[in-house]
């Protein structure tokens, strides 16, 4: 097997990859960077991301704002000396991304526009009109070119990381372009994969989604923390699942009933008046959006369309230059996919998975608990999003964490000299390119992957999607067991090296069974209602058993092991989340 | 709540679409070759749905690229009925029954519709498509100030979502292959133009070379075929008349960079 030598190997080259790579160019130069992705790097689905990120940018709004903006969102769930250090970086990685060209959106006097989200007490989203993730990723791949030690690897699919004396020392990944299995090693790893969104059936995620970074930490024996908590996005298009941004309610959309009512404010986010007003009916948090829609469809009052039922997204009143202006994405995907121009039409919308706030548990330097193994972005748990995540700290989370993993990662690398036996790693690779040829031998009555897919999607989505219960997650739990060990036996069809598209569907079909098992079980034994996740069954928070981060062990042929870990609680106790009334 | 992925097809026009499809592996094949699917598509599917049904349900061994469904990764590029496209972005309510999907033109192929991007990828490093900054800037000296105006000025330019259709339609690209070409030359433009950036001289030899604007016979392919309006045969003829006048400059100024 070839073997690739180089200083720091980083997976996925989204927002957070690329942010690292910077970041261990411009900390020393003299390190070789290594960043694979499953696909060029401007198709990671950072490019995906509309409305902004968030960081504080005017004079009458706080660190302290932002901080307990982030805390309360998070439904006390997030870890307060993460949040903390988020707060402050924010402002500073995105003037960053200022110097390297960002187009951020501006005001006439031609300092940056912020616009405010959900749950925001004062407007602090850096914007790019209405795609803000597309012009950071396109900014932060277009500046990594600069930097002769990083070397792109595009189009190859990691699959296993080595790890020898509890130290990472690289990772297996499959060119695509000649089916070859390569091993990179290193002397740290980052993982910067993004989320899991595809294990539902719903969701705003693209294709690519499918949690490859995740499986693989957890695999080798990183626990994933906070798996359940899933967000649905308030806003996606019926049928797709396309996204229109919050940023669409942050310049002054309403959400209304099949009669016209703007139901939010028979949820504790009203009065509906004066608006737009922060944090209070379609600028509250997306879980308690989300969860209003569940309750206003039981109450027959949404509207049925071939897709499933809706609301409308009315943005009528803002007019076509404010349109064009703030949300140019939104008119045109509305209305070419389904057929509603924002300027004269409501947009039909329903929620839709749209992000993991679980993921690999790291601490606040972005390290895992395997030496040499960093992970940042979606794909990481931090965590600062806790059991809910605001709008518009993602992207700002993959620059504050991609960079902080980027500095670790180069500070591991520049010092270390490790050993020079490699027959450990190599019969690492060896084993990991057994996977994959026995994926190939398989023959007879296998199991079709878009019919595993299907069945897991389906599951995941009765099962453990807005509401959940003992009932629900149990069978849920079942089936993921199952599934996956049918996924033993699954049969791939083309039997090809080029570009073989079954094989890593394949690949990433396993690698969501995982993820999907670890979100049903962390579901099933938390017992409380929490932010996104939401129990019919035991319907109040639980401060007293559930201020716990959930830790999902992996077992290889059983159900994952879940441990808690504590919450850490530096000045914000737990209180209750207050939207609506008099919030100013 | 009725579940999300639960579809009513009888509300949903369906019909049987032939779809012609450019298959090729290397390892087997001698050439590439059609083949035909018949597809039940739904009336409110996009070309890349159907391709996604013959994936899933008719076709393991088919091999393309896509992922965001929204027309932002510029993954999907095909040759649809002889048109550049963006896959998740046509309709098939503006098809006919028949669809000839051919990988993009002026690209070898890798396998079916995966066509080889390192040229591309090249073009793009070669007209470096970051900041050169006037002077080294700190994070605590803060953000530049950027007029809406002159955001405005390059604004267009930095929509490019680099699927590359606009090589497929170019006939330069398609004649000449070291020609720059649309998405690259227009990503220069766009940091010529930037009021942060000073780095247009380090551009010229690539931009202003033979292979780059001049190159260029205006024909505006690239710019019909775009699925962003970005123009870049506009920022190419821009270019062309910056590099006029620089040529000019630098009789009166030696040394004569100008910031434009």
């Amino acid at each position: 097997m070839e073997i690739i030598k180089t200083d720091v190997v980083i997976v996925g080259a989204g927002g957070a990859g690329l942010r690292a790579a910077i970041e261990v160019a411009e900390t020393n130069p003299a390190l070789s960077v290594a960043l694979l992705s499953k696909v060029y790097p401007m198709r990671s689905h950072t490019v995906a991301a509309e409305g902004g990120a968030a960081g504080v940018a005017q004079s009458n709004d706080s660190f302290e704002n932002h901080f307990n903006d982030t805390v309360t969102g998070g439904d006390w769930l997030c870890d307060q000396d993460a949040v903390d250090l988020f707060v402050k970086e924010a402002p500073r990685e995105l003037t960053r991304m200022e110097h390297w060209g960002c187009p951020w959106s501006r005001q006439s006097d031609g300092s940056v526009a912020v616009r405010p989200f959900g749950g925001m007490k004062v407007e602090r989203t850096w914007y790019a009109a209405d795609k803000t993730g597309f012009h950071m990723l396109h900014t932060l791949y277009q500046t990594s070119l600069q930097f002769p030690s990083i070397k792109i690897y595009d189009e190859f699919y990691s699959t296993d990381l080595i790890v020898v004396d509890g130290r990472c020392r690289g990772l297996t990944a499959i060119e695509m372009r000649t089916g070859q299995m390569r091993l990179f090693e290193a002397m740290s790893v980052i993982i910067a994969t993004g989320g899991a969104g595809r294990v539902f059936p719903f969701t705003t995620n693209g294709a690519i989604k499918t949690g490859d970074g995740m499986a693989m930490a957890y695999r080798a024996g990183v626990p994933l923390k906070d798996m359940e908590f899933v967000q649905y996005h308030p806003t996606g298009l019926p049928g797709t699942g396309i996204l229109i941004t919050e940023g669409a309610r942050g310049e002054g959309g309403i959400l209304v009933n099949k009669d016209g009512y703007r139901y939010l404010q028979d949820y504790n986010l009203g009065p509906p008046d004066p608006w737009p007003r922060k944090k209070a009916m379609e600028l509250g948090p997306r879980d308690r959006l989300s969860q209003a829609f569940w309750h206003e469809n039981k109450k027959g009052r949404t509207i049925d369309t071939p897709h499933g039922d809706v609301v409308y997204l009315d943005l009528r009143h803002l007019g076509q230059a404010k349109i064009d202006e703030r949300l140019p994405l939104v008119r045109e995907l509305a209305s070419s996919y389904v057929d509603a121009d924002p300027v004269f039409k409501p947009i039909p919308v329903r929620p839709v998975i749209h992000y993991t706030m679980g993921g690999i548990d790291t601490n606040i330097n972005a390290e895992t608990s395997i030496e040499g193994l960093f992970a940042a972005g979606e794909c990481a748990c931090v965590s600062i999003n806790g059991a809910n995540r605001l709008g518009s700290n993602s992207l700002t989370e993959l620059l504050v964490f991609g960079s902080r993993a980027g500095r670790g990662a180069a500070a591991l690398a520049s010092k270390g000299t490790l050993p020079d036996d490699t027959t450990e790693i190599t019969r690492q690779g060896e084993v990991a390119r057994g996977r994959m040829t026995a994926l190939f031998l398989q023959s007879g009555d296998g199991e079709s992957i878009p019919g595993l897919r299907k069945e897991m999607n389906q599951t995941m989505e009765e099962g453990a999607g807005i509401y959940r219960t003992e009932d629900s997650l149990q069978e849920t739990c079942q089936t993921m067991a199952s599934l996956r060990k049918r996924f033993e036996n699954v049969e791939l069809e083309d039997k090809s090296n080029v570009y073989n598209t079954d094989l890593i569907q394949a690949f990433e079909l396993g690698s969501m069974l995982d993820v999907a098992h670890a979100m049903a079980v962390s579901a099933l034994n938390r017992k409380e209602s929490r932010g996104s996740h939401q129990r019919l069954d035991y319907i109040e928070r639980d401060d007293t058993t559930y201020l716990k981060h959930s830790l999902a062990n992996y077992d290889p042929s059983g159900e994952p092991r879940i441990e808690y870990r504590d919450v850490v609680i530096t000045k914000s106790q737990p209180g209750v989340r207050v939207y609506g009334g008099d919030q100013k | 709540m009725t579940a999300a992925s639960e579809i009513k097809p009888d509300e949903i026009k369906t019909r049987i679409i032939e779809i012609e499809i450019l298959r090729y592996n290397p390892e087997t094949d001698d050439e590439p070759a059609f083949q035909t699917y018949q597809v039940p598509c739904r009336e409110d599917w996009v070309v890349l749905d159907a391709v996604n049904y013959i994936k899933d349900e008719l076709d393991r061994t088919l091999s393309y690229r896509w992922s965001c469904h929204m027309a932002v990764c510029g993954s999907c590029g095909m040759m649809v009925n002889g048109e550049p496209t963006l896959s998740c972005h046509s309709f098939l309510r503006d098809h006919p029954d028949k669809l000839r999907i051919e990988p993009l033109a002026n690209f070898p192929i890798e396998r079916d519709l995966v066509v080889v991007m390192d040229d591309f990828i090249d073009k793009l490093k070669s007209v470096k498509p970051y900041i050169v900054p006037r002077e080294k800037r700190s994070v605590d000296d803060g953000t530049h100030k950027q007029m809406p105006a002159e955001l405005a000025r390059f604004k267009q330019y930095t929509l490019c979502i680099n699927c590359t259709l606009c090589y497929a339609a170019c006939p330069q690209y398609m004649l000449n292959e070291s020609f720059v070409g649309p998405a690259a030359l227009a990503l220069a433009h766009r940091y010529n133009l930037d009021t942060r950036d000073v780095g247009a001289s380090a551009r010229e030899d690539v931009v202003a070379s033979n292979p780059g604007v001049w190159e260029c016979s205006f024909v505006g392919a690239c710019s019909d075929v775009c699925p962003h309006d970005v123009d870049p045969a506009s920022a190419i003829q821009q270019a062309k008349i910056a590099g006029v006048l620089d040529y000019f400059k630098s009789f009166l100024m030696p040394k004569g960079e100008a910031k434009k």
